[in-house]
């Protein structure tokens, strides 16, 4: 039994024919995403056998290209969903993964003195997700005590871990030395990327923590409405925190991945992939007014996202039509939930 | 009904409460017993809402002494209140739309079945508990497991009604409960409070329908400006005796 099933599934209606369109809107509404990505998979298919005569999605390049494309929106998604479903959101992760990478780097390399690169990855992993936790506590803290909007909260923060992550890495990128972080992040086990296969188990952990637990349900709960969560008696200021500091995590897992991936830690790392992170969130289904939203929803999310980034270079289309694209996915998608919800008044 | 042979549930005594220069409660006092009905009934700002949230554990009164099941009790908080088994049911509907009966049934204590030693949130197990509640109370639920927003507003109710007999409330307050329905939903509703008379619960019940009170009710108490102005048996008044005891005490 899964939570999803329960929020996307089409509202039943007693209802007579006039409502048939209505019906067909909800379920187009909830399967939206599957069918953007449908369609973008089968568009490219064709075009790349049309044009070059190859295969697009029976390509396992392509498919570990799309899948390692998808890892960083995906990581800082998986948060920014939880975030969302509440009523909130993070606009503060794209820098807090730079700051995560930049201090991933730097303790690696410092710890490099212990001769153990074991005990040099363990270290510089725990800095890497430690520093994270202080963004995502002072979010946490201004938008559940101090009652600043998460918009402001989160902007503000966006800057200060942006301004951190550059001063820590004096205004450059921070080389790693030594071979462990590069192996892993660039390796394979079983044919399947280390990070693809990492980024799989944060997923599941994931998935688990909002489908399937009571913090998951109250953070439905506190996005659906906040009075009836507080009346039921549910603590909403230490669950709001605990979002925001999630949502720092799974951001610092992307920075951590990066400097694995690039041998180098950037603060810039994620400001390209802020906006894709949100859009994977919107596209997969979650309301920006909160109470609806599932994990599956934003892998999809960030699947399309990938696939129009990729799918357009692999086509040989001007790279930057893939923004016009990711936005015109975005607003499509916002607009049939709107349409579907104003059906349903 | 004959009431006066039982203890009472609820027994507030000489209940005072100010706000800064507003006397908003003098020295008001109420019995209510298992199994009856009492309405509130006054203008706005006669009292009503100071009185039930002093009850619910919002307000705490400045004099006065308030006896739940015999005993003196101080409530600190709205929360003390429920778990004593005192609930409110409110206007704007404590429910999350987005989860279904059994989620709201159980908002805040939901039960989980071990898997492997891993807690997993018993949907299944509370929409069936949820839903037995429910049908004790004569509701049905048509989609129990679609969220709540594609339920009628009386559905909703209900659904709200129904958490505080599940989680065992025995004084139930109802603020309003019919306002934002429509009639058939009314009666509904006004359906199960008499079940939940039936099963002894104790029904506090406000509303500015004199013709729901005089159904569903067994005593009446007005207030105005703060005071008692008066307390009647249903069967020993009438709409223009409760009128005036309300505009001009």
């Amino acid at each position: 039994m899964f939570l999803e099933k329960n929020l996307t599934k089409p509202v039943p209606l007693a209802g007579g024919g006039d409502r048939k369109a209505f019906r067909w809107l909800a379920v187009l509404a909830a399967f939206r995403a599957w069918l953007f990505l449908a369609i973008l998979l089968a568009t490219f298919e064709i075009w790349a056998r049309v044009a070059y005569g190859g295969t697009f999605v029976f390509n396992p390049l392509n498919v570990k290209s799309i899948a390692l494309f998808t890892v960083t929106p995906l990581l800082l998604g998986l948060g920014q969903t939880f975030v969302i479903i509440s009523g909130g959101i993070d606009l503060s992760v794209g820098f807090t993964m730079g700051l995560s990478a930049v201090v991933t780097a730097h303790v690696y390399n410092w710890a490099a003195q212990f001769g153990n690169s074991g005990i040099s990855l363990l270290v510089a992993v725990a800095a890497g997700l430690g520093v994270a936790v202080v963004p995502g506590l002072i979010n946490g803290l201004l938008i559940a005590d101090l009652r600043v909007p998460p918009f402001i909260g989160t902007l503000g923060m966006y800057g200060v871990a942006r301004g951190v992550a550059f001063l820590l890495a004096k205004g450059t990128t921070v080389p790693v030395q030594g071979g462990l972080l590069g192996q892993i992040g660039n390796g394979e086990t079983l044919g399947f990327p280390n990070l693809v296969l990492l980024t799989i188990a944060i997923i599941l952990g994931m998935h688990y923590l909002l489908s399937q637990t009571r913090y998951g349900q109250h953070i439905y709960a506190i996005g659906g409405n906040v009075n009836a969560a507080l009346r039921a008696g549910i603590n909403v200021r230490n669950n709001t925190i605990a979002l925001y500091i999630l949502s720092a995590l799974t951001a610092a897992c992307a920075g951590i991945f990066y400097t694995a991936k690039f041998s180098a830690g950037a603060a810039q790392a994620g400001e390209p992939v802020l906006l894709d992170s949100i859009a994977a969130v919107v596209i997969g289904g979650a309301s920006l007014f909160g109470g609806s939203g599932t994990i599956i929803g934003t892998i999809i999310g960030a699947l399309i996202v990938a696939v129009i980034q990729y799918g357009l270079v692999f086509v040989n289309v001007e790279p930057f039509w893939q923004f016009v694209a990711v936005g015109v996915v975005i607003i499509i998608s916002v607009l049939v939930d709107q349409i579907q919800k104003g059906a349903r008044k | 009904m004959n009431a006066s042979n039982k203890d009472p549930l609820l027994d507030l005594e000489h209940i005072s409460k100010r706000f800064g220069g507003l006397q908003a409660l003098k020295d008001v006092s109420l019995t209510l017993y298992p199994g009856e009905v009492l309405a509130l009934a006054g203008d706005n700002g006669a009292g009503k809402s100071t009185l039930i949230k002093t009850i619910s554990g919002v307000h705490k009164p400045d004099t006065g002494t308030i006896k739940y099941c015999g005993k003196v009790i101080h409530l600190e908080t709205p929360h003390q209140a429920r778990d004593a088994g005192i609930e409110t049911i409110y206007q704007d509907l404590a429910i999350a739309d987005n989860l279904d009966v059994g989620g709201n049934v159980f908002l805040g204590r939901e039960t989980v079945k071990r898997i492997f030693g891993l807690p997993f949130v018993d949907r299944r197990g509370m929409r069936q508990e949820a839903l037995e509640t429910l049908k004790d109370l004569d509701i049905h639920i048509q989609h129990p497991e679609s969220p709540l927003r594609s339920l009628s507003g009386g559905q909703r109710q209900s659904v709200a009604i129904g958490r505080a007999i599940h989680w065992k409330a025995r004084v139930l307050i109802m603020d309003e409960p019919t306002a934002a329905l429509g009639v058939p939903e009314q009666r509904k509703v006004m359906e199960i409070i008499e079940k939940l008379k039936k099963s002894g619960v104790g029904v506090i019940f406000i509303s500015h329908n004199l013709n729901d009170i005089f159904q569903v009710s067994d005593r009446i108490l007005v207030l105005r400006r703060g005071e008692k102005v008066g307390e009647r048996l249903i069967s020993q008044t009438n709409h223009d005796e409760v009128v005036r005891l309300m505009v001009a005490g």
